[in-house]
Formats: structure tokens, C-alpha cells, sequence
């Protein structure tokens, strides 16, 4: 008789946790504060968008701190880096940028944002086995030699690029908005919502339904364990490092289009908002970073329109006050070592 | 028919656990091993012996170096000094994830729980070569109710007893030739305790070769067969179970005590 196996798998501390109700709690708030439903859709969406490309640069981050115990303050170079190659293959691909089908617009996007990726997947290989390896268990050092590491690629991004500023502006179709009455949602805001959502989907499902997912969420409360079951934990380690910088690669060719600007430092301009996200939502936890980010790109959003002076510290009025409230994070992954 | 003896090793001087079963080798040997924790000498040259078949008590006062041994096997800590060997095959300087593979299971003292992880993901890891053999499976959930009950649950949330039980029935879901035991009675209630004896007993029945270190001197003597004793990281004594549970002389001047008083 096999055991039962029908009912559904909980998936790690999301339940009966009154923590994903935050979300929906602070748009609630900011609907009755912003008063005009329209404009609080306009809000809102804008605030998902923004929360959704960070999550994307965001998760890796996370996970290589869960499973690996590296505080990686270099993480902010893939995402320069991504966007400068996912630029660079964009710019070659101009007639398909300039065109008025949105298939083409997509095409060149989706391509660069790919080649993206698996030069930032591979750059962070590098990276991890000349520069993370020697110092895993040092914390310290970790951070200096990664922001060193961090300094370095942006150099190399001023040799390759210039030090200037490049404009990166939308393809005709992903520009404007959608109006629905008074309501206005910006196209490039409902892709980059669409595509947070599939990245997210895609790792809850990967975590979730797949021996390595496991293997992953196991390796993060326990790696020593994990190797006691006979499971090579350090190809883990890497294949976690190569995915969450190509991720990264991902994410710094979204953050740039919607920037409409790439520079040399906004990986790590935009580290600070990272850090946040990963701090609130819990070291080593996907659904508490997916948490986080949607709260911070959210209370970024409503701040700058309802306390515009308040809106540059909100994230971390927002992370201080959910520190005093939870100090571990939203929903930390379990520690068992 | 198994024959157990105390000698004295040629190379470190110190007694070694010697059980030979019809002359064969023993399945896991460690011959003078040292071992050292940061600046901290731990193990100072450790001989031991294990059979294949039956189950080996490792006994000894907090401090003596049992759990240290146990991981040493495993590879967390490395081999300063020494050899260990299992089934003739050289352990030293291998890495954990391959001694496993040479099918030795470990139940750590912590028990190693994921405890984010339902009770079936846990044993679903644990069944690394493939799907959980559905007969095998079958006897652990018999053998161990509680974990049926709870197979959707969080392990996190699961009771110290239930945890145990869950460390154990991992570490025997895939037939392993020899099973690390590390205080699998640490802190648990005595109905629970009596529970683990029952699979021990049931455990060996089916010729598993066990190893385990235990405070539990009741449950090491309705178990175990052979016995090695620890002090200062080096084993001092060892036997068979059943001349140590008779002789209280040899008890209080190994362990300081007297199981009787410890039941």
C-alpha cells in the first residue's frame, strides 16, 4: 500500500502565515490614501512592474546566500553587464527594434535579453570560481573582494562602452499606454509584470516540483546534510550561481529599458533597493524576496505620489519597520545546520 | 559464528575493537586515527573494528570523541593521521558525498531534518539513486507509524520522537551496507525511546551492520552487541555487550558509573 500522497504538498512557511497578506493589505491602505481609483491602479501597476524587476535581479541573490552562505555585494556587475550585452544585441538588431510589429519589437528584445543572460551566466561561473571560491566562509572578505570585483567589471564596461550614459529607447509598441477609461497602464510596466510573474512561476515550480528544486531549498537549511545523503552540493553551488547571474543579466536589461538609460554603475545603484528587498523578505527565501519586492517597489510607487519627499527613504522606513516586526524577514528559509 | 577480542595495536599502543566474524575483514576499519577540530588534537589515534552484521555500541563520557569518530567516518572532519578503510576500500581524503555513496548512512546527532521540507520530500531526497522502492518503503512506514500520518506535513513541525524516527527511516530507505547511529535517544520522552529500540532490534533483524553511539545505557544494552569504549579520544575497551552490562566494576572504571544506576 503506498502511503497517502494525495493531498497537496505544502510548500515551505506560506501557510496559515498572515505574511502574503501584506501585499494586498498595502494596496488596500494606498487605495483609501490615494482616493482616486484610477490613479491608484496607475500606482499600483507601476509598483508591480518595479517590484517584479526586482525580484528578477533579486532571487539569485538570495538563493547563493541561503545555499552557499556568500554575501555577494558584486551581484550589481551582472546586472551592468547584462545590460550593456542585451543593449549591445539590441542596437545590431535596430531594423527589428525600429520596426512597427510588436513580434519583431519582442524578437530583439527577447534576444538580447537572452544573450544577456548567458554571458552573465557565464561571467558569473567565473566569477565564482576566481573570486567567491577562495574566500567561502568569510563573510568579510567576501564583501571586500566582491565589491572589488564589482569595481573591476564596471571599468571594464567604461573600456568596452565609454563613460557615457547610452539612451536605450522602447520599440514603438512597448511605448504609450493601454487606457481603459481613466485608468492608464503602461505597456512596458504590463510586460515587465508579465514577465516577473513567469520568472517566479517557473522557480516556485522548479523549487517545488523537482528533485533539484529539493535539492536546492534542502541545501539551503543544511548543505552538510545534504552531502551526507551522497549529493555533490558544490555543482549545486555553482549551477545556483551561474542561474541566479543570468537572472541578474535579465534583470539589468529590463531595469534598463525601463530606465530608457544604461550606465556603468546601476547595478550597483540598484543594489541598494536589492539588498532591501532580500533583507525583508528573509536570507535564502524566493517567496519571501518575491514578498519583499512587490512591497518595495509598491510603497515606492504610492510614497512618491502621496509624500514625494519621503519617497527616496520609503524602502527603508519599510524595511525597518518590518525588522522590528519580524527580525529574521518575512519568511526566512529554515536554518538547520 | 562471531568472535570478538581486545588487542593491543603495534602502531599506536592503544586497545582496538576487534570483532571477527569467521576470519573475514572487517567491513569498517580505522587504524590510528587522529583527528583535529581548529587547534583542538580530538581524536589521538583511534583502532576500531567492525564486523559485518550486528551492531557496535560506542560508549564513552561526554567529550570522548564518539561523535568526532562518526564524522571523521563521514569525511566532515578530516583525517589528520590514521587509516579507514571500509570494505577495503580507502576512506581518507575522500569527500562526504562520496563516502555516502559507498553506501554508509549517517544520522547525525542533530538528525539533520529539512525541516522546511514535508516529511516525504525528505525521504524522496533520501532515495537518491531513484524513486523510493515502494516494498521498502512500505516496511519503514510500519515500522514507523507516526511518519505516515504526518507524510504532507512540514518536517519542522514534526515532535523530537517523530523527528528521530524521520532520521532513520531516511538513512535506511536505500539499503545501506553500514548505518552511523549518533544518540538517536537524545532527549526523547521513554515511550518513544522504547518505540526506536523496537526498530533497532527490527533493524538488525533484517543484517543491517550498525555503528551507534548512545547515553541510553538501557537501550545499548538491549541492542547492542559489541561494545567499544571511548576516553580522550582513543578507545579503551572493547567487547562484547553483554560481558560490560554484567561486569559493574568495569562499568564505573570505564564509564564512571554503573548502567544500573542509569535505567
Amino acid at each position: 500500500m503506498k502511503p497517502a500522497i494525495s493531498i497537496p504538498t505544502p510548500f515551505g512557511p506560506w501557510r496559515l502565515s498572515p505574511v502574503p497578506l501584506l501585499v494586498p493589505a498595502l494596496m488596500v491602505v494606498a487605495l483609501v490614501l490615494v482616493g482616486s481609483p484610477s490613479t491608484w491602479v496607475t500606482l499600483t501597476l507601476a509598483g508591480l512592474a518595479m517590484g517584479m524587476m526586482i525580484f528578477i535581479m533579486a532571487s539569485g541573490l538570495t538563493l547563493v546566500f541561503g545555499l552557499m552562505d556568500v554575501l555577494n555585494f558584486g551581484h550589481g556587475a551582472f546586472i551592468s553587464l547584462g545590460a550593456f550585452i542585451g543593449v549591445t544585441i539590441m542596437t545590431a538588431l535596430s531594423p527589428w527594434m525600429d520596426s512597427l510589429s510588436l513580434a519583431a519589437n519582442l524578437g530583439a528584445i527577447g534576444l538580447g535579453a537572452l544573450v544577456a543572460m548567458v554571458v552573465a551566466g557565464g561571467f558569473g561561473y567565473l566569477f565564482e570560481r576566481t573570486i567567491i571560491r577562495p574566500v567561502y566562509g568569510d563573510h568579510l572578505k567576501q564583501i571586500l573582494i566582491t565589491m572589488g570585483g564589482m569595481i573591476v567589471v564596471e571599468q571594464v564596461i567604461y573600456v568596452f562602452w565609454g563613460p557615457d550614459a547610452i539612451p536605450i529607447p522602447r520599440p514603438d509598441s512597448l511605448k504609450g499606454a493601454f487606457a481603459f477609461g481613466d485608468v492608464v497602464l503602461e505597456k512596458y510596466r504590463v510586460l515587465a509584470v508579465v514577465v516577473g510573474l513567469v520568472i517566479f512561476a517557473a522557480m516556485s515550480l522548479t523549487l517545488k516540483r523537482t528533485k533539484i528544486g529539493l535539492l536546492v531549498r534542502a541545501g539551503v537549511e543544511n548543505g552538510e546534510m545534504v552531502e551526507t545523503l551522497g549529493y555533490r552540493i558544490g555543482a549545486l553551488f555553482i549551477a545556483v550561481f551561474v542561474v541566479g547571474s543570468a537572472l541578474a543579466g535579465l534583470g539589468g536589461v529590463m531595469w534598463g529599458l525601463y530606465q530608457e538609460v544604461i550606465t556603468a554603475p546601476m547595478g550597483m545603484s540598484v543594489m541598494i533597493l536589492i539588498f532591501i528587498v532580500v533583507i525583508i523578505g528573509g536570507l535564502g527565501s524566493v517567496e519571501g524576496c518575491f514578498l519583499g519586492a512587490l512591497l518595495v517597489g509598491l510603497m515606492n510607487n504610492y510614497a512618491a505620489y502621496l509624500a514625494p519627499k519621503v519617497a527616496l527613504g520609503s524602502s527603508i522606513l519599510l524595511m525597518v519597520a518590518i525588522l522590528m516586526w519580524r527580525p529574521e524577514g518575512l519568511l526566512p528559509a529554515a536554518k538547520g545546520r | 559464528m562471531s568472535r570478538t577480542a581486545t588487542e593491543t595495536s603495534p602502531r599506536t599502543g592503544h586497545q582496538t575493537a576487534s570483532h571477527t566474524t569467521n576470519g573475514r575483514p572487517p567491513l569498517l576499519r580505522l587504524s590510528g586515527v587522529h583527528t583535529h577540530i581548529a587547534q583542538y588534537h580530538i581524536l589521538q589515534g583511534v583502532d576500531l573494528e567492525i564486523p559485518e552484521g550486528g551492531l557496535t555500541m560506542l560508549l564513552g563520557r561526554n567529550g570522548a570523541g564518539k561523535t568526532t569518530t562518526m564524522r571523521t567516518i563521514m569525511g566532515l572532519w578530516k583525517v589528520s593521521a590514521g587509516e579507514i578503510t571500509f570494505a577495503g576500500d580507502r576512506l581518507n581524503g575522500l569527500k562526504t558525498p562520496d563516502i555516502a555513496r559507498k553506501s554508509i548512512a549517517h544520522v547525525p546527532e542533530t538528525m539533520g531534518i529539512f525541516g522546511g521540507l514535508t516529511v516525504r520530500e525528505n525521504m524522496v531526497l533520501a532515495a537518491r539513486t531513484g524513486p523510493m522502492d515502494e516494498d521498502r518503503l512500505r516496511w519503514i512506514l510500519d515500522l514507523f507509524p507516526s511518519l505516515e500520518k504526518f507524510w504532507n506535513a512540514p518536517a519542522g513541525a514534526l515532535s523530537g520522537g517523530q523527528k528521530q524516527m524521520l532520521a532513520i527511516a531516511r538513512a535506511v530507505i536505500e539499503p545501506a551496507r553500514l548505518l552511523l547511529i549518533d544518540e538517536p535517544t537524545k532527549g526523547l520522552a521513554p515511550a518513544i525511546v522504547g518505540a526506536l529500540t523496537e526498530a533497532i532490534r527490527q533493524l538488525k533483524g533484517f543484517g543491517a551492520t550498525i555503528l551507534m553511539v548512545e547515553q541510553n545505557f538501557a537501550m545499548a544494552k538491549a541492542v547492542g552487541d559489541t561494545v567499544a569504549v571511548m576516553d580522550s579520544g582513543r578507545i579503551v575497551h572493547a567487547g562484547s555487550m553483554a560481558d560490560l552490562a554484567e561486569d559493574t566494576a568495569l562499568q564505573e572504571g570505564l564509564l564512571g558509573f554503573s548502567m544500573e544506576m542509569h535505567q
